[in-house]
Formats: structure tokens, sequence, C-alpha cells
């Protein structure tokens, strides 16, 4: 059966904050409703959800106002009772094989153990995943993963599911699994459930309810999607909060392509991770120009990202040919495995899926001048000339003296981009750049790409996002198997 | 290339079948009298013992060599070391010029080698054959080990994998930055302690959110069941007798040959 969720006039501050992460939630949730829960980055949604997992902590670890309750008691006290699958499929996987997996949270549960194998059992079953118990659990797909997770707090029979964006690092087919194996859950143990997603559309059709938060405290709208999702108020009120609202996309400048000089070009390329590792993909013939975008598409562990660290010079190709053109080379040879670190960065920039693997210094300023002063080493007339103009434009001016560990998803992403840009390079290369963004966030990167590419840069994306892809005009080349393939522009 | 600690190659057919415990206690048991004295013939009776077991253990010579080549290698130095500076007495085998190897140097240099490798050998069966999931359950039911610590101790084995993976993506991406192998030897050191703070900042942030995800399945709440029933059997029987029959033959051998050199005595 369902739990039931109350808050009255809940809230969570996180210790030596002076801004409540979430407050004035006044929430009732019935047995079995299922609940989208949005806001703008920073609304506390996933505060929320940790709150009703009970897994916020003592006084110690936070403070809190008001009360909030599943089945009737303090959710540090339901354990069990709620189950929580976050968004990173590989940091809440605790054990080696899929069946011991499933079995940790109905053994932490006292469960007898000749009642925990068929839970297991049936909780593999209920998300369709049909692999043997003793299946090592690193050698599944994300998606994969995912409903590993799901099934794991399945056996402990929890009356509320919390999905903390479950699918935000997956691929479209992942998305889709997940979503189904939740909803097919659902129906068989009519447990509650509360999920907050980036998102929208996968989820617009399984919930009976959207709840928004505000971002100053309370709740922004609360009610049917078709009602909150279309109504012009509150839809026009979401868009304005980052929410991927359905049939929404935000606006953004035309990309005229006008491909310029040729820059890098690979025949018969095949790309390893390792230097001696098998070959992850095979034979890609790819000229990348001046001015245009090229996304690179695919499924998870297609090898995609192998492929864009080669382009990046970062990863020496198992085989074929990867040459820079003149335009490109500049005198400073054919391969760019082989560059020393000064000639790389003031010709390809790759920015990575995780903003925090590429930060080096304590400050924005440091970050954004590293490149230019200390791997190029310009002159300081020059640093400023490239620095200045570029922390305006990504709107990091206010921002410089703050640590690029603490900023915000948003902020990570551009400054990341940014300290790319810093030394000039002719080809930037992007890993995910729009994973787990809100529409903001997303509109701001693909505008910035945009102005780039008009100016004549080469951006390559490894991305799963077709809406991003159309709106800088990208080239597609499709990567499937082990072959990859370039479509001709739709 | 990811490194999965949790789920390393087991080989061979019989072994992976006894329970940890027995497996541990036979080699502790064979690696205590090896230690206790040191000469050939007590570290030479281990080392045949274990040498005729090794097909148990089902890896190729290759593949066995792979593996333990670096304690070869220590065994080769040591006892070439021990050989070269031991009490010179004895009948003289070898001299030129400084370089001088007589009878008792030799069988001091051969005692440390062997007994070397048949310290390192019962490890290396014990690792080969049983599986970390396995020696946890076992140290949890049969021990009573604090649930906590031993689940503790798996959970954070896992992340040590995902923690190679995350070096190599961080080298990469400081690369990228700009950020290379080049450089004079202090560069390179200060890149190396850059990237090696980059990843316990990484580490520390997974640490966090698994343990989130652990709290969240009820771990640590109160009194836990075990899925899994560590078990004994008749192998376990064997692997305790053989174990003990090494232990026993060696001291034995050693004592009426009269070779036995007490470490402490």
């Amino acid at each position: 059966m369902g739990s039931p969720i109350t808050a009255r006039g809940w809230g969570w501050r996180h210790p030596g904050r002076v801004r409540w992460a979430v407050r004035d939630i006044d929430l009732t949730v019935e047995a079995g409703e299922r609940v989208l829960l949005l806001g703008a980055s920073g609304a506390g949604k996933s505060t929320l959800l940790h709150g009703l997992a009970g897994v916020l902590g003592d006084q110690e670890e936070g403070e809190q106002a008001g009360h909030l309750t599943v089945d009737g008691v303090s959710p540090a006290d339901a354990r069990g009772r709620s189950g929580l699958v976050l968004q990173d499929p590989d940091t809440q996987l605790v054990l080696a094989r899929v069946g011991d997996e499933v079995a940790f949270g109905a053994e932490n549960l006292a469960v007898p153990r000749a009642e925990i194998w068929p839970r297991v059992h049936r909780a593999l079953d209920d998300v369709g995943l049909d692999v043997p118990l003793d299946h090592p659990t690193t050698a599944l797909s994300g998606g994969q993963k995912q409903r590993l997770a799901l099934a794991a707090v399945l056996a402990m029979q929890p009356g509320l599911l919390l999905l903390d964006e479950p699918t935000a690092n997956l691929d479209p087919a992942g998305v889709i699994d997940v979503r189904d194996a939740v909803v097919r859950v659902l129906e068989r143990t009519l447990a509650t459930l509360v999920v907050v997603e980036h998102r929208v559309d996968v989820w617009a059709d399984v919930v009976d309810r959207v709840v928004v938060l505000d971002s100053d405290g309370g709740i922004l709208a609360d009610g049917a999607p078709s009602v909150v999702l279309r109504q012009e108020g509150t839809r026009a009120r979401l868009i304005e909060a980052g929410v991927w609202v359905p049939g929404y996309r935000p606006e953004t400048p035309a990309v005229s392509a006008r491909p310029g000089a040729d820059l890098l070009h690979a025949a018969g390329l095949a790309v390893a991770r390792t230097r001696r590792g098998n070959a992850v993909l095979d034979d890609v013939d790819l000229t990348l120009r001046g001015g245009e975008a090229l996304s690179v598409l695919g499924p998870n562990g297609s090898g995609k990202s192998t492929l864009a660290l080669t382009l990046g010079g970062l990863l020496r190709p198992r085989s074929g040919e990867l040459a820079a053109r003149p335009p490109l080379a500049r005198g400073a040879g054919t391969s760019p495995a082989g560059w020393k670190s000064a000639e790389l960065v003031s010709r390809i920039g790759t920015v990575f899926q995780e903003p925090e693997h590429q930060f080096l210094t304590h400050t924005v300023l440091d970050e954004l001048e590293f490149g230019p002063r200390r791997v190029a080493r310009q002159d300081e007339a020059e640093v400023r000339r490239r620095v200045d103009p570029l922390a305006e434009r990504l709107r990091l001016t206010g921002l410089l003296k703050a640590n690029p560990f603490t900023l915000s998803g948003g902020e990570k992403r551009r400054l990341s981009v940014a300290t790319m840009l810093a030394t000039g390079p002719e080809i930037l290369i992007l890993d995910e750049p729009t994973f787990g963004q809100d529409a903001h966030t997303w509109a701001e990167l693909v505008a910035l790409l945009a102005e780039l590419i008009h100016a004549g840069t080469c951006v390559v994306s490894v991305t799963h996002d077709r809406d991003y892809t159309a709106a800088l005009g990208s080239r597609v080349l499709a990567v499937d198997g082990t072959s990859a393939t370039l479509e001709v522009a739709a | 290339m990811s490194v999965d600690v949790l789920n390393p190659e087991i080989t061979g057919k019989v072994l992976p079948r006894a329970n940890p415990l027995s497996k541990l206690f036979a080699a502790v048991l064979i690696t205590v009298v090896v230690m206790l004295s040191v000469d050939w013939v007590s570290a030479g009776v281990v080392l045949v013992s274990e040498l005729l077991l090794l097909p148990l253990l089902g890896i190729s010579v290759r593949r066995l060599l792979f593996r333990t080549w670096p304690f070869v290698v220590a065994a080769i130095v040591a006892a070439y070391g021990t050989a070269l500076l031991a009490d010179k007495t004895g009948r003289v085998l070898f001299e030129l010029g400084p370089v001088l190897f007589t009878e008792d140097s030799v069988n001091a240099g051969l005692a440390i080698g062997l007994r070397g490798l048949a310290i390192a050998l019962p490890g290396l069966f014990l690792l080969a054959s049983t599986d970390p999931t396995d020696l946890a359950d076992a140290l949890a039911q049969w021990l009573k080990a604090p649930h906590r610590f031993v689940l503790g101790a798996l959970a954070g084995m896992r992340l040590v994998g995902l923690l190679f993976d995350e070096w190599r993506t961080l080298g990469l991406a400081r690369h990228a930055r700009g950020v290379a192998h080049e450089g004079n030897p202090a560069a390179r050191f200060g890149n190396f302690l850059g990237q090696a703070f980059g990843l316990m900042v990484q580490a520390i942030r997974r640490a966090t959110r698994l343990a989130v995800a652990m709290e969240a399945r009820g771990f640590g709440a109160g009194p836990r069941t075990w899925a899994r029933e560590s078990t004994f059997s008749r192998i376990d029987v064997v692997v305790v007798l053989v174990g003990t029959l090494i232990a026993a033959l060696a001291v034995t051998a050693a004592v009426a040959a009269g070779t036995w050199n007490f470490i402490l005595g």
C-alpha cells in the first residue's frame, strides 16, 4: 500500500547557511498519488526529497522548521517505508553482484533470509532486469544500473518511491526503460511516487499531479498536469523558472553555418580508451571545418567520448590517420596528440562533462587566466584583452573572486567553457554539455556556441540532445556499434 | 580501463567453493610457520607443497608469472643480497675481488629467497580464490565482525575501483587545460599533487553520495539479516587439514634435518 505524506510549514536549512534550502512547504499527498516535483535550480527539490527519505540527518546536520511525516511518522523513524533512487548510477550501487545489491535493503530491514530471495526475484522481474543474480553490477549499462537501483529499493517494499532525477544521465533508450519500469512497479505496488526531473515530458503522462516549488519558499503551483502545464499563468512561471515544459523550447539565435577552412582531417580513424586497448570505434572519416558544428550522437558506451578525446588530441589514435591541416597546425606538427600543452590549448579546447574535473585554481579569475598566462605564456596586456571580455560575455564578472567549486551547476558549466575559450582555440569539443541542465542554462549555452560558430570556431559536441543539435544547425555523426556514419544534413 | 576491485578474476574450481575463513586459517598457519624460522628446509618444504597445489588455482604458468613476478624478483634480490652480506663461514664457493660467496652465506641467501616466496604464495592462493563479498559475509556471520565496518569496507572497495577511472579522466581533463606531463620533475610533481587533490575532492563527494544511498536503504539502522549464508563443507575440512599438514611437515623436516633456526632463539 502507498504511504501518505504531510508537510506543515516544513523547511530545512543546511548548517552555516543564511538561506533556507527549502521552506514554508504545506503539502498533503494521498496514498498512491503520483507527484512530479518541479522548480528552478536551487528551489530545494532535492532537499525535500531527502527529507522525505529521512536522510537529512539530525540537528547537527541542519535546522528543521515545521513538520514532515510519511505514514504519519517522522521520515527518519519510517526507514524502509520510502525508497530513494538518485541521479548518478555509479554512486548508489553498494555491492558487486546484482542479486546481492537487491537483497541489501531487505537485509538492513532484518527481513528473514527465506523471504529475501523471493523479494529479490520479484523486484528484478518488476523492473524488467533479466540478468543472472551473480552478474557483476559494473557490467551493466547506465539504464540497467538505474533499474537495478529501483529494484534495490523495491525489495524493501516501500510505500513511497522517491526519484531524484533518475534519468538525467541516461541516453534516450535508457530514459524510456527506466520510466516504463517505474510505471509497472507503481501499477503493482500502488506505492506513492514523488519524482524530481527537469525533463517534464518524460513524466507528464505518468503522474496525477504536478507540484512546483517556489525559489522564495512555499509552493508556486499544484494541480493536475493538464492544468499546471497548460494554463497560461503557471506555464509562463514554469518557463521563467527554467523548467522544461512540454512543447516549449527556449528561443535561440539562428545559426548560419559558413564552413571555413579545413582544420582537422580523419581518415580510417580507429579510437581506443587505452594505448593498447581494443578499438571502440573504427573507420571514422571526417573533416572538421571552421565555422560549423558537428554533433556525435549514439547510445552510451558506443565510443563517442573516446572519439571526442582523440579528436581533442588527448588520446592517440589506435590506428588510421588524424591530421591537423595547416590553418590549425600553424607549424606545430600534424598530429594533435603530439602537441605540447601550450600548442594544444591555443588550437583545440575540450570541455569535459563534469566541470569540476577541469578546475585547477581557487578563484574564478585565476581559472580564466590560467590558460593564457600559465600555459600559453602571453603577456599581461594580451591576458587582459582575452579574459576581461570573456568574463563579461559569460556573466562571470560578479564571481571573479569566488571559488569555482562553490558555483551553481549552470555557473560551473559557463566557467568550464570560458576557461577553454580563453586561449582562443579554433576547435571546441564538448562532452554532453546539456546533461541535466535546466532550460535557462541550456539556452545560454546554445546562444554562446552559436556566437562562436558565427565567429568561425568549429564546435564538436558529444550529445543525446536532438534539440541542441538542431539549434546549432549541426552536422550529425551517428555512432552505432563500432561504426560511425555522417548523416546528410536535414 | 575500469578496475573492478570487487569482482576479481576467480580461477580454479575447488578452492573458490571453500569458506574464506578456512582458507584464511590455512594461509595464516603456513605463513606463521615459515616466518618463525629462517632455514631453507622448512621454507623449501612449504614452497614445494604450494607449487604442487598450484594446479588447483587453474591458472596458466604465464598468468602465474605475470601475477607473481614482483615477488620472484624481490626473492632473488633478497637471496643475492643475503648471500653477499651474510657471515662468510664455511667453504668458499666463488670469489672475484670483493665478491665472496661461501657455503654458509649461500645457504642463508637460499633460505631468505625461498622463505620470501613461501610467504607470498598463501596470499596468492587466498586472493585468487576468494570473492571479497564472501569474505565479508564470513567475517560478519562467524567472527561477528561489526556489519557497519565490514559492509562499509566492501562499499569503499567498490569506490576504489571507480576512482581508478576517475584518476584517468582527471588526467585527461587537466591535460586539456594545459597541465601536462611535460616540464621539469618539480612541475610534474606539482601536477601530480594537484591531480591527487582533485581525486580526493571527487572521492569525498562520491563517498558522501554513497553513504546517503546506503542510509536511505536502511543501512546502520539496527539489527540486520544476511541473505547469503556463509557455510562450511567437507572442502573446508580438507583445506584446514592440508594447511595443518604442510605446516607440521615443514617444522618436522627442518628439525629432523637440524636446520630449524628459530628467529627469536
